[in-house]
């Protein structure tokens, strides 16, 4: 066996197409006068013609239907992506909904006037909105122009545009002790640009029109 | 098609579920049959094959794009075939061929050819004793007769699936062909 190791290697070469013209001058030569080789080569050659006849099968019925159910669940970000992209008339339509309707434009252009959702219990002092000590907040609060100081408490959301949470002490000397040190339970928001303003409005009418 | 794939493939990323079907469709035979000749019985080969397509969905990110997908998806359910065998309890084979019945699922779902009941019945006799005997091939060899000679992928494409130096490749069809001619010389 030892004696045809070397031509068993060969042969091996030649099935994956890496023999060279030397090699393949050995190997033929070898192949005419030994017989143990050349049953060797054929068994191999039969080995391979005998695994290619297997016939082709296919997947079973549903196997496509079975993959996709068993997919996890897709965002519902995209969802509502894919919802656009095959609507465009729906993109339009809350195109319109946010301008028409948001009037988000002439809310933003319309003066510099201090805006605030609600009055009962806070103090305005100029510009600023400030939630005095003791008091609690309970529903959510939106500030237009000004600036926010708490130091009672809010449970609601804050969304304060075009102005800020005061949270640090300004210098004594002045206004006194104007600094939030009361607490915001929701989320606090704060809108300073026109762009920001514009993605704060979309998003909320998206999930308005989305959240049924 | 490697075209249409691509752009499947990005909109997957994207998160788009949908896109993903087309290319369940495109691979399912293939990789069905992959999964099948891996591991020699249609129930198996239809789990694994799924769960290859689940995986591939669920580390799409994973997937670099400058790469075939189709390799990808190959390499995924070849390791998946593989430690599937490598879970089995040892009397797994007994069994299969005991009940008989997985043999027969899959003829069933052969194309229909023309030839002679007697000689349907001898060619599916032989195809079933082939198959059975390269599913008893040590899988490492086995992944590679099969993709080699079942699936017709160059040596260099086999390498890229398995993600294993060409060298190797080869070390282990020359033994994978060795083992399977003492097998079959008296066939
Ligand atoms: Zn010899």
């Amino acid at each position: 066996m030892d004696a045809h190791k070397e031509h068993i290697k060969l042969m091996h070469k030649y099935l994956d197409g890496d023999l060279t013209k030397e090699e393949e001058l050995v190997l033929s030569k070898h192949l005419e006068e030994c017989e143990a080789c050349q049953k060797h080569f054929h068994e191999l050659n039969r080995t391979i013609a005998l695994i290619q006849s297997t016939e082709q099968i296919a997947a079973p019925l549903h196997f496509t239907e079975n993959v996709m159910k068993s997919l996890p669940k897709e965002k519902k970000r995209m969802k509502v992506i894919r919802l656009f992209k095959g609507h465009p008339f729906l993109v339009a339509a809350a195109v319109f909904f946010v301008f028409m309707f948001g009037g988000m434009f002439s809310f933003w252009n319309q003066s510099n006037e201090l805006v605030v959702s609600k009055t009962d219990n806070l103090i305005i002092q100029g510009d600023t909105v400030i939630v005095p000590e003791g008091v609690t907040i309970e529903d959510d609060l939106l500030i237009k122009n000004g600036n926010l100081v708490v130091k009672g408490k809010i449970d609601g959301n804050v969304t304060i545009f075009n102005g800020k949470l005061i949270e640090e002490e300004p210098s004594q000397d002045q206004e006194g002790l104007m600094a939030s040190v009361g607490e915001v339970n929701g989320e606090l928001k704060t809108v300073d640009r026109i762009f920001e303003w514009i993605w704060y409005h979309i998003n909320e009418i998206i999930q308005k029109v989305f959240a049924m | 098609m490697e075209h249409i794939v691509k752009e499947r493939i990005k909109q997957v990323k994207k998160g788009d579920q949908s896109a993903y079907r087309e290319i369940v469709e495109l691979y399912q035979n293939k990789i069905y049959q992959h999964c099948y000749r891996m591991l020699g019985n249609v129930h198996e080969a239809e789990d694994i094959a799924q769960e290859a397509f689940i995986r591939a969905y669920v580390n799409i990110d994973s997937f670099d794009e400058r790469r075939k997908f189709s390799s990808w998806l190959y390499r995924i359910a070849t390791n998946l075939s593989i430690d599937r065998i490598r879970k089995r309890k040892p009397d797994y084979f007994l069994d299969a061929e005991v009940k008989g019945t997985d043999g027969l699922d899959m003829y069933s779902q052969m194309a229909a050819s023309d030839r002679t009941p007697a000689e349907e019945l001898e060619s599916n006799e032989l195809q079933r004793y082939i198959h059975k005997e390269i599913s008893e091939l040590p899988p490492k060899y086995r992944s590679i007769i099969v993709l080699r000679y079942l699936e017709e992928f160059s040596l260099q494409e086999i390498s890229e699936i398995l993600d294993i130096p060409i060298g190797t490749v080869k070390t282990r069809i020359h033994r994978g062909r060795e083992a399977l001619r003492k097998r079959l010389r008296h066939v």
